[in-house]
């Protein structure tokens, strides 16, 4: 079999040493790891991970099942096809949102970032005692459309009671 | 800035390449070796679109060297114009900003570091050997670290702020 890219998820309770089992077992596929996130979502632990391995995704779900079979993790491994990097290409932008929190706000402000044809690359988001707050990274389609996309987000993000600023990223090439 | 020799475009190396990772020895300025890897660096860089600096790393030599030039950039508020610096040194770094910033050594990725706006660097002039104090800001003294950092034997990869601090690289230029 060609290798192949599968990706990894991984959620449940957090406790030290997840992320050197579950690579110490991919390892032992000889699968090489590619790109991977992880982080805690209100303690618990969230992971994925793309491995390029010749072992089959049910392979590979039997070598971490281990890892999951007391119960602490939900552990599913899929075969990903070959995909072109899902670049727009035009500028990147910073969005920060934050307020008092309400059902709701994502999906309203990601509304807006959709519908003016930007691409999210980068997202998370928080809840404290109260307040919301969500960070993510936009490429839209051209420098023009953040002038619109600023507008409308202003006019919603009025309606949620949040507050909302989008910055340009410049890249320094030094 | 002394007028130095004409110099040869060199190859510009890629990480990981170990030399990129080798804190370059002090070098004397006045030494013909020293002057002739300062004119290689302002040749090479002259031939990089978008290039606004170069250490002695990124052509293969551990040394503490680099040229920086960062007149026409949009970003640009002090300039010293085009120069190179030998053995130098921070004196002074306030005003931290984060920026995003890549660097032809590594050109898939970019990272979010965080650079004084507002630098002292000390350093001696090729050929001359003379010590000089440059007092910049923005951009030229981010671009100032940033080759600092190369001389040292550090990438911006060192610097990057967390884990979602590094970025593919969408062009370059």
């Amino acid at each position: 079999m060609t290798d192949q890219i599968i990706a990894v998820t991984v959620l449940g309770d957090d406790r030290p040493g997840i992320v050197a089992d579950v690579t110490g077992a991919l390892a032992g596929l000889h699968g090489n790891l590619e790109d991977s996130t992880m982080t805690l979502l209100r303690g618990h632990f969230a992971m994925v991970l793309l491995v390029r391995t010749g072992a089959s995704a049910e392979s590979v779900e039997a070598a971490l099942h281990p890892l999951g079979a007391d119960g602490s993790l939900v552990i599913n491994a899929r075969v990903l096809g070959d995909s072109t990097l899902s670049q727009i290409g035009g500028p990147s932008y910073a969005l920060r949102v934050h307020g008092a929190d309400r059902p709701g706000i994502v999906a309203a402000i990601t509304d807006v970032v959709a519908r003016h044809g930007a691409n999210i690359v980068d997202l998370g988001t928080r809840l404290g005692d109260g307040l919301y707050v969500l960070m993510a990274e936009l490429q839209l389609t051209n420098q023009a459309s953040a002038v619109g996309l600023d507008a409308e987000l202003q006019g919603v993000a009025g309606e949620l009671g949040v507050e909302v600023h989008l910055s340009p990223i410049d890249d320094d090439l030094l | 800035m002394p007028e130095l020799p004409a110099g040869t475009v060199r190859r510009v190396v890629r990480a990981p390449d170990p030399v990129l990772v080798t804190p370059g020895s002090d070098v004397d300025p006045t030494d013909s070796a020293t002057i002739e890897l300062a004119a290689d660096l302002l040749a090479t860089q002259a031939v990089s679109p978008g290039c606004v600096g170069l250490a002695a790393q990124q052509v293969g030599a551990a040394a503490r060297v680099f040229s920086v030039d960062v007149s026409g950039h949009a970003k640009t508020r002090t300039c010293h114009g085009t120069f190179v610096l030998c053995n130098a040194e921070v004196v002074s770094a306030t005003r931290k900003e984060r920026g995003r910033e890549g660097c032809m050594s590594v050109p898939d990725f970019t990272g979010d570091v965080a650079r004084a706006r507002q630098l002292v660097v000390r350093g001696q002039l090729p050929l001359t050997g003379e010590w000089v104090e440059i007092t910049t800001d923005g951009f030229e003294a981010v671009a100032l670290q940033h080759e600092i950092d190369h001389t040292d034997g550090l990438l911006f990869l060192d610097r990057v702020s967390g884990p979602h601090g590094i970025h593919p690289r969408r062009s370059y230029l």
